[in-house]
This record gives C-alpha cells, sequence and structure tokens, in this order.
C-alpha cells in the first residue's frame, strides 16, 4: 500500500510490480531517509499510541497476576481441581466454574459449527450476489445484538420455552441418556448453551465465509469441468479450508468462553457439577458479575481475579491460535 | 446409460437438491432469532417507551411510571469518557498500521489489536477495577469509561486502518510531488479523504461499548440516582436493563424490555449506517 518512504527499486525504475518479472533484479530497496521535523514528530507519536495497543495484553496479564498473587501462592494447581466455593473460609476452587464454561461454550460449538458451515455454504457457493449481501449483513446484525437484551430474551422467553415445551419432551424421549435426566426448570445449561450457539454464530460463519471466498476459483472450475454438481463442489471447497475453519470455531469458542451477561442471566448460577444438562450451573463469567462488586476480604478477591486471569488465558490463547490459522490459510490461498 | 450409471446420477441430483435445501434451512434458522429477539423486543418494550421514560427519573418501588433520564445520561457520560481514552489511541493507531506498518511491529500491533477484540469484556472490567477501583477506592464513572475505551480500541484501530488504505496512493504522491511533508500530506490529505469511513468506525466502536454491561457490574457500579459527577458510580443503560429484569415488578420489568429496545435501535442504525457508508468498497 502506501509505503512510500521504502520504495523497492524495481518499482521506483518503472518496472514490474507483482504481476510481473521484475525488471531490474535482485530487487534493491532503496530508503528515502525524511528529514523533516514534522514527519519524525508524527511518524513517532502515532508509532507511541501503537506502542500502546500493543503492550496492552501485556499490562493486562501483569495486573491480574499482580492482584492474584495470593489465591496462585495459597492454592497453587490446586484452584483448578477442587469444587469449593467458600468465601467466609477462605477457600477456594474454581472445578464447578470451569465444568460450567465448558460444557456451555461446548453445547454452542457442537450446534453452532454445522449450523455456520450451512450458512457459510449457502453464502459463498449457492445463492446468488444479490440475496448474499443482505443475508450476511442480517447474519452479522445477530453479533450486534448487545448480550444484556440476548439474557432479557433469554429469561422471559427462551427458559419458560425450555421449561415447558422443550426439556419435558427430551426427558421423555431421551431421558435414558443422563443429559436429559432430572426436573426441568428452564434455567440451566441448556438454556445457556443455546443462546451461545445464537451468538457465536456470527463470528463462526463470517470467518469461514472469508476462508470459502478466498479458495481460488480454478478448484470450483476444476470440480465443475469434471462434471461435479454444486454441491459436490461446495464439498470440495470446505475440505480444501477446513482449517481455516477449524480457526472459526476456535474464534467462535473464544467468544462463548468469555460471555457473561447473557449466560449469567439464564444459566441458573448455582455452583454444582452435573452430567444433566437441565440442571443450572454456574460459569467462570458469570462468577465474576456476580459476586466480583461484592467481594468479601481480599482473598476472595484474589480468587475472583485468578478466575478472571484464566479467562483471560484461554482467550488470548485460542484467539492467538486462531488468528494464526486463518491467516496462513487465506495467505497460502493468496498466493496462489 | 446404463441403469446402474442413471442411478448414481439421479443420486447425485437428489443430493445436490437436498442439501441446497439443508443449506437455507440454515440461514434461515439463523436469521429467525434475528426477527424473534427484534421484534419481541419491539412489542414488550414499546408500550413504555412515552417522554416521561427518557425525561423522568427512576421511581421508588410501588409507583408507577417514571424513566431512565439519568441512565440515558449515565450511559452518554461513560462513553464520552471511554472515548477520551479509546479514540486516540484507536485513530493514532489505526494512522501508523495503515501509513507506517507494513513491518514486524505493525504485523505485531495488528495481531494484538485482534486477540485484544477477543478477550471477554468482563475480563477488561477486572483490568479497569485493579488499575482505577482500587487506587481511588471507589467505584467511579472514570473506571467504567476506561473499561469501555479499552473495548473501544480493536474495533477503532482495525476500521481506522482499513479506511485509510482504501485512499488512492495517487493522493499520496500527489501530495508528496507537490513538496508537502508526509506528515502533511496525511493530515490534510488522506485523513480528510478517509473522514467518513473513520467516522462511522469510531461509531461502530461507540456502538459496541454502549451495549456493553459485564465491564460496567464492578467500575461504574450503577446508581438509582442523579450523577453526573465522575468519581462517583453512575447509572447506566444496560445496567438498569440488568437491574430491572431480576426485579418481580411487572411495570420495571417493562421498562427494562424499553431501555432494550432504545438500544436495540440505536445499535442497529449505527450498523446500517456503516453498511452503507462502506458498502462496495469495504468487506
Amino acid at each position: 500500500m502506501s509505503h512510500l518512504d521504502t520504495i523497492p527499486a524495481e518499482v521506483a525504475a518503472g518496472g514490474g510490480s507483482a504481476s510481473g518479472p521484475p525488471l531490474l533484479s535482485p530487487p534493491v530497496r532503496v530508503r528515502v531517509r525524511t528529514r523533516n521535523l514534522g514527519d519524525i514528530v508524527f511518524r513517532n507519536l502515532t508509532f507511541l499510541f501503537a506502542l500502546v495497543v500493543f503492550s496492552l495484553v501485556f499490562i493486562m496479564a501483569y495486573e491480574m497476576y499482580l492482584g492474584s498473587r495470593e489465591t496462585i501462592q495459597k492454592f497453587g494447581f490446586s484452584f483448578l481441581t477442587r469444587s469449593v466455593w467458600d468465601p467466609v473460609r477462605d477457600e477456594f476452587g474454581a472445578l464447578p466454574f470451569i465444568y460450567g464454561t465448558v460444557l456451555s461454550s461446548m453445547i454452542a460449538l457442537v450446534l453452532a459449527v454445522p449450523l455456520s458451515l450451512g450458512i457459510a455454504l449457502f453464502l459463498s457457493e449457492m445463492a446468488p450476489r444479490w440475496i448474499e449481501r443482505p443475508l450476511s449483513f442480517l447474519v452479522e446484525l445477530l453479533a450486534a445484538i448487545p448480550s444484556i437484551v440476548y439474557g432479557l430474551w433469554g429469561i422471559f422467553v427462551l427458559v419458560p420455552w425450555l421449561r415447558m415445551q422443550v426439556e419435558p419432551v427430551l426427558s421423555r424421549s431421551l431421558g435414558f441418556l443422563p443429559f436429559f435426566r432430572g426436573a426441568p426448570y428452564g434455567f440451566g445449561m441448556l438454556a445457556a448453551g443455546l443462546i451461545l450457539t445464537i451468538m457465536i454464530l456470527p463470528i463462526i460463519t463470517s470467518i469461514s465465509r472469508d476462508v470459502l471466498k478466498s479458495i481460488p476459483d480454478s478448484y470450483r472450475e476444476a470440480s465443475l469441468a469434471l462434471g461435479g454438481t454444486r454441491w459436490e463442489t461446495a464439498w470440495i471447497i470446505l475440505t480444501s479450508g477446513r482449517s481455516g475453519i477449524l480457526g472459526a470455531a476456535l474464534l467462535g469458542l473464544g467468544r462463548a468462553v468469555g460471555e457473561t451477561m447473557a449466560v449469567t442471566m439464564v444459566i441458573g448460577n448455582r455452583a454444582d457439577i452435573s452430567a444433566s444438562l437441565f440442571d443450572p450451573g454456574y460459569s467462570m463469567a458469570s462468577v465474576l458479575a456476580n459476586e466480583f462488586a461484592e467481594a468479601i476480604g481480599s482473598m476472595h478477591q484474589s480468587a475472583l481475579i485468578e478466575i478472571a486471569l484464566l479467562l483471560f488465558a484461554v482467550t488470548v490463547t485460542l484467539n492467538a491460535l486462531a488468528r494464526v490459522i486463518v491467516w496462513s490459510v487465506t495467505r497460502r490461498f493468496a498466493r496462489t | 446409460m446404463n441403469p446402474r450409471e442413471l442411478r448414481t446420477y439421479r443420486w447425485r441430483k437428489v443430493k445436490e437438491k437436498a442439501m441446497g435445501t439443508i443449506a437455507l434451512l440454515c440461514v434461515l434458522l439463523a436469521v429467525f432469532p434475528l426477527f424473534l429477539i427484534f421484534f419481541y423486543t419491539l412489542a414488550q418494550g414499546i408500550g413504555a417507551i412515552n417522554i416521561d421514560f427518557f425525561l423522568q427519573m427512576p421511581k421508588p418501588v410501588g409507583e408507577s411510571g417514571g424513566g431512565m433520564a439519568n441512565a440515558l445520561v449515565g450511559t452518554i457520560i461513560l462513553i464520552g469518557l471511554g472515548s477520551l481514552f479509546g479514540l486516540p489511541i484507536g485513530i493514532m493507531s489505526g494512522i501508523y498500521l495503515a501509513e507506517y506498518g507494513n513491518n514486524p511491529f505493525g504485523n505485531a500491533v495488528r495481531f494484538f489489536s485482534d486477540v485484544l477484540s477477543g478477550i471477554p469484556s468482563i475480563v477488561v472490567g477486572v483490568v479497569a477495577y485493579i488499575l482505577v477501583v482500587i487506587p481511588m477506592k471507589s467505584f467511579s464513572a472514570l473506571a467504567g469509561g476506561v473499561a469501555l475505551g479499552i473495548l473501544m480500541i480493536p474495533t477503532i484501530t482495525r476500521t481506522t486502518e482499513e479506511m485509510i488504505r482504501l485512499v488512492p496512493d495517487s493522493f499520496r504522491e500527489a501530495g508528496l510531488a507537490l513538496g508537502i511533508p508526509r506528515w502533511k500530506t496525511i493530515v490534510r490529505i488522506v485523513l480528510p479523504t478517509a473522514l467518513k469511513g473513520i467516522t462511522t468506525g469510531v461509531l461502530l466502536g461507540i456502538a459496541r461499548a454502549a451495549g456493553e454491561t459485564a465491564p460496567l457490574l464492578f467500575t461504574a457500579l450503577g446508581n438509582r440516582f442523579w450523577s453526573t459527577a465522575i468519581k462517583e458510580p453512575i447509572a447506566s443503560l444496560t445496567v438498569f436493563i440488568y437491574d430491572y429484569a431480576k426485579s418481580p415488578f411487572e411495570d420495571w420489568i417493562q421498562q427494562a424490555w424499553a431501555a432494550a429496545l432504545v438500544l436495540i435501535v440505536l445499535i442497529f442504525l449505527v450498523n446500517i449506517l456503516f453498511r452503507s457508508v462502506t458498502r462496495g468498497r469495504y468487506g
């Protein structure tokens, strides 16, 4: 784009760019030094602000580490495996919250990935352009709805629906499985998983669609020329983009893990570990939302900050991994 | 064609039709909740929206009527404070990335800005608590503003970069050919050209921040009374919805829906605006 202070020699000489062979080879980079004071000041000023963006992640990690040292030192790894949560006696273990976060996110992922792939395939391979744009805009609008509104809708529409209609039917027909046993509360893992499904759908869809679109048309032409149907072609495109789709799923998982308000409002907020999806549970983000403002004592606060640090570590890892995967896939196809 | 070939051919055609239908069903299944949520919020909320709702304070339990004037003003103040932190950082680093960022450091900034956008907003709230609430020994609008500011940064950085990159290089070359220094070319020629896009990108970042609840719960906290002091806890639309949704009172719940409706309409409008400005050039 606009990097006029480092002009490749072949471009400066008016020669071929990336599309053709360079006229002058090997390419020599000519650095045009600026001596203008304003230029130096402006460049370094914008650099400083970019440095802030760069360092924010590290600052956040460091501050949370300092804030949670007390419980990290006292409980060590057992913080992750114990299921006591007793602020009065200063005993803390995050297992029920971790379990709730993992289970609700997994429900969401299992439901959202196939659905998103269907949408992405439809948008990128099957739909005509005039219908693709408004439809993808509508799917993206789902991501724009604030979490609190999802929560409100969850409490007053989704949860009663689950309690009255869905859960009784599920327990009657699939009650032999441990997941669908127990009293239908409405509030619980199933509600949390379903609401997360809707919430992570847009991000998985839009990233997979971008991945599918980055696959060169020659793949499609090859399949069609061999007599493949449109579906068979779409399937080939899907399998060529599978690692990018893995990245999209990881990004969706990251969203689901950190989602707070909607989950807090429908998950039931009870720190139990139960195999049944009907039972109320708790999640890492929800316990922060419910207890942080009224934390009693420094240990309680430290334990909560440690949960925040865990959430941070998990989401940063998932996002970093997913970005690297998606980048490498789209870049590979951009080159071919 | 022999019968076996014909059978395979028919089967492939059936599969083609079936899969196309399934993909279409997926789309409908995804768009369905959007309309469900929007129209349900509209139906529940519209009844409680009137002049009083915007201009009056919340009434004590038992009295009907009242509004959310303090929450509306609170959200505006919080967004203002957030923009104070988020806008300069977001826009300036966006300029850096677009104009000077084609190097390893630029890539690292892009990467970390993307990672930042994936960090749960409640974690950002915890950080704002550690950085602002603990030293000041009080929940405050300022802490909420810091949290929202951090949350705005990734959106604003990346859209600013995209929008500046859309300005053709010939504009920059024209400026430089006239002997104008690089920075002046950027400030006087490139930025004004990209202004419309940057503005809507900023609006998008602000709209997202306005819809955040989790990072405000233990920074701005919420306030049932009128307050505009930045060192005091302050009300906000989203925390207002949260508190009222959990209440057992019929008319409070209706007000929560009304507030949700206000929020959703604002956010949809900004999204549509962003879409129409960037149409055909971006995305």
